[in-house]
């Protein structure tokens, strides 16, 4: 795990052994992603599976191969930020904190319950790791913003990645803090949009269109890169192909994923956002998440799902 | 001069200088904000509550390299310039972008900054309360909102300026210190104690022309604790920010015209209100009068009746301010006579409220 390498450091090429070690190992934490996910939501009783599965692979990513910073030491100021602005996926971020070991993977076995540090929404005062508390969408991009002028101000060396949402997008205030960010050439700022396709109501394109959203960035003033964000090799790729100029223009990864990738049932089926999967359904979707990602079948029949109770 | 004819001579200031934007007669004038050494009407700049912000920052900030600046396109208006032109890597103008910048702030303060943003008030604390909420207060982080040109001191920019329900919003919203400016000496005070305080923080400003309430920079400025400005029995008037002055004019008034005795409270803090000086005055003195320049729906006024309610004290109670209404067109100073929130309005209301 390269949980000190310094930002930017070469990762394995494509092709090597090495690199192919790192995606045997991120796979399989993206399965405990997809996996834990549906532990947690068992015990809350409903959870935001979709949109967590489809930022799987991103998180695995990150916390494995990208950003830098001590379990032991959650508050060292030169550690990589990270905040989810798309907090409804923090029931996938969890298993990754607790696995690299920022707290004992054991406090997540009474999650959402009461007095529980570890609610729908993360809370960086309860949660070690959690570098910004989130829930509220639209927040995120301008407090990592906030993070990355703050490294300029102290002169610190660390990035600062956010993870958002498609259906996020809508919200105004992203639109303010990606015309600050280019204003500022925040080029330590990382900004990752899990373009999952789906918002809770429907298609993005048909709720409140988004696209071409590669455009729309760089008019913003910003670099920016489009990959699957499922695929390994094109994550590590995007990560290997970010600038390392402070100054220079702040870094948009768009990452084409599916919403519930990894579960069949759920993919692209704007019914799963939230749920609750009970009785054998339960069984076999860990065993289809343990069989690893299969070619998307999209839109199958779904079911409505779980209430906040 | 007695202080009777001080009073008086400082209401007539105050009205004077609260009546902006009459231009000059016989040539066109640009509205241009003074630098620090400059005068506003013959008041100087450095004395009035705004235009010191950006300096009093300045200082702080020579000593302090955590303190960092944020505005919305307002450097000028709340003369947040001063903090820029001194330390000008660590001042953001942010644009016409209130929530992005309250934000922007959480994340600095995160990361170990100490970030004052300054606007207009009923941007910060209307578009922005949610962002205040959930960015500012609910992880604790040390932000300081300078909130200016607040309650209806932007006269006949009229109701889209206008801040009237931001005490009300604001002392809802858990583990956040709101706090009034009634001079610029006391928001100095207030700035520097706000090196002390772990959490967020609301400051309330007016529009940067409110007449002096203390002589000199009060040291033992507390938040939470509020400060007793005049002794009397007859009635206390408890206020805060710009009404400070006026209710100060208006116990002068009463005494002089009336023979009343007036205690005057200035409970700058709103939130947590000083609960224990509220119930004093209501034990204390005969009856109790509320101004603020506020909807008297949920601001300082809601404030001290739920502590007396609450505590069982039976006297004459009265919440004065601008009724739960959008308010009539006018410049600042006709609007505070309209609304009797000068000295002589507010005198009127207390006769009324005694006498009725």
């Amino acid at each position: 795990m390269a949980t000190e390498a310094p930002t930017g450091a070469p990762l394995p090429a494509r092709g090597t052994d090495e690199r192919a070690q790192l995606i045997n190992l991120l796979t399989a934490k993206a399965k405990l992603v997809r996996r834990e996910t549906v532990r947690l939501t068992r015990i809350a009783g409903a959870g935001h599976y979709s949109g967590t599965f489809s930022a799987a692979e991103l998180f695995a990513a990150l916390y494995y191969a990208q950003l830098r910073y001590r379990p032991g030491q959650p508050d060292w100021p030169d550690r990589d930020r990270f905040v989810l602005s798309k907090g409804h996926a923090a029931i996938g971020l969890y298993p990754v904190l607790a696995d690299v070991g920022f707290f004992d993977p054991a406090l997540l076995d009474n999650y959402t319950r009461l007095h529980s540090r570890f609610g729908d929404h993360p809370d960086m005062r309860k949660i070690p790791g959690i570098d910004f508390s989130s829930g509220s969408l639209g927040h995120g991009l301008s407090t990592t913003l906030g993070m990355t002028l703050a490294a300029r101000v102290q002169g610190r060396p660390y990035r600062s990645y956010v993870i958002l949402g498609d259906g996020e997008l809508c919200e105004g205030q992203v639109w303010e803090a990606a015309m600050a960010a280019g204003h500022y050439r925040a080029g330590s700022l990382v900004a990752i949009v899990d373009r999952n396709q789906l918002s809770i109501d429907g298609p993005t394109e048909s709720i409140m269109g988004v696209e071409p959203l590669d455009e729309k960035f760089r008019a913003f003033r910003w670099q920016v890169q489009r990959i699957d964000g499922h695929d390994f090799d094109a994550i590590l790729d995007a990560f290997a192909g970010l600038h390392t100029d402070p100054h220079g223009p702040p870094q948009m990864i768009i990452a084409d994923t599916v919403k519930g990738r990894g579960v069949q049932r759920m993919e692209l089926d704007t019914n799963w956002h939230v749920g609750n999967l009970v009785g054998a359904d339960y069984d076999d979707v860990l065993a289809e998440i343990e069989a690893g990602l299969q070619p998307v079948t999209a839109g199958r029949d779904g079911r409505a799902g779980g209430g906040n109770d | 001069m007695t202080d009777e004819t001080r009073a008086a001579a400082g209401t007539a200031a105050g009205q004077q200088i609260s009546d902006t934007f009459t231009g000059s007669a016989g040539a066109s004038q640009a509205l241009k904000p003074p630098g620090p050494q400059g005068t506003v009407k013959g008041i100087q700049a450095a004395a009035i509550p705004a235009f010191v912000a950006g300096q009093e920052l300045a200082d702080l900030g020579d000593t302090d390299p955590r303190i960092v600046v944020l505005t919305a396109d307002l450097a000028g208006a709340g003369r947040t310039a001063d903090f820029r032109d001194r330390h000008p890597d660590r001042f953001f103008n942010m644009g016409v972008a209130e929530q992005n910048m309250i934000s922007v702030a959480a994340g600095m303060a995160a990361s170990g900054l100490r970030p004052y943003l300054s606007t207009f008030a009923a941007y910060v604390a209307l578009l922005g309360c949610e962002q205040i909420r959930t960015d500012l207060a609910y992880p604790g982080l040390p932000v300081r909102i300078l909130a200016h040109h607040s309650g209806m001191s932007l006269g006949y920019y009229g109701t889209s300026h206008h801040s009237l329900e931001d005490l009300s919003v604001m002392r809802a919203i858990a583990d956040l210190t709101v706090v009034c400016a009634a001079d610029a000496n006391q928001l100095r005070a207030i700035l520097r104690a706000s090196l002390n305080l772990t959490g967020p923080l609301y400051i309330r400003l007016g529009r940067g022309r409110d007449p002096e309430v203390y002589p000199e920079v009060p040291g033992n400025f507390a938040f939470g604790r509020a400060v007793r400005l005049t002794e009397g029995r007859d009635l206390t008037l408890i206020t805060a920010g710009s009404q400070v002055r006026p209710c100060l004019d208006a116990a002068a008034l009463l005494a002089q015209q009336d023979g009343l005795a007036v205690r005057v409270v200035d409970m700058h803090t709103i939130s947590p209100i000083n609960a224990d000086e509220a119930i004093a005055a209501a034990t204390e003195t005969a009856a109790v009068m509320t101004v603020e320049e506020h909807n008297v729906t949920g601001g300082l006024g809601s404030a001290v009746a739920e502590v007396l309610l609450e505590a069982g004290a039976a006297v004459p109670f009265r919440r004065h301010g601008v009724p739960d209404e959008h308010v009539v067109l006018g410049p600042p100073a006709a609007l505070y006579a309209h609304y009797e929130l000068d000295a002589a309005g507010i005198a009127g209301r207390a006769r009324r409220f005694l006498a009725p």
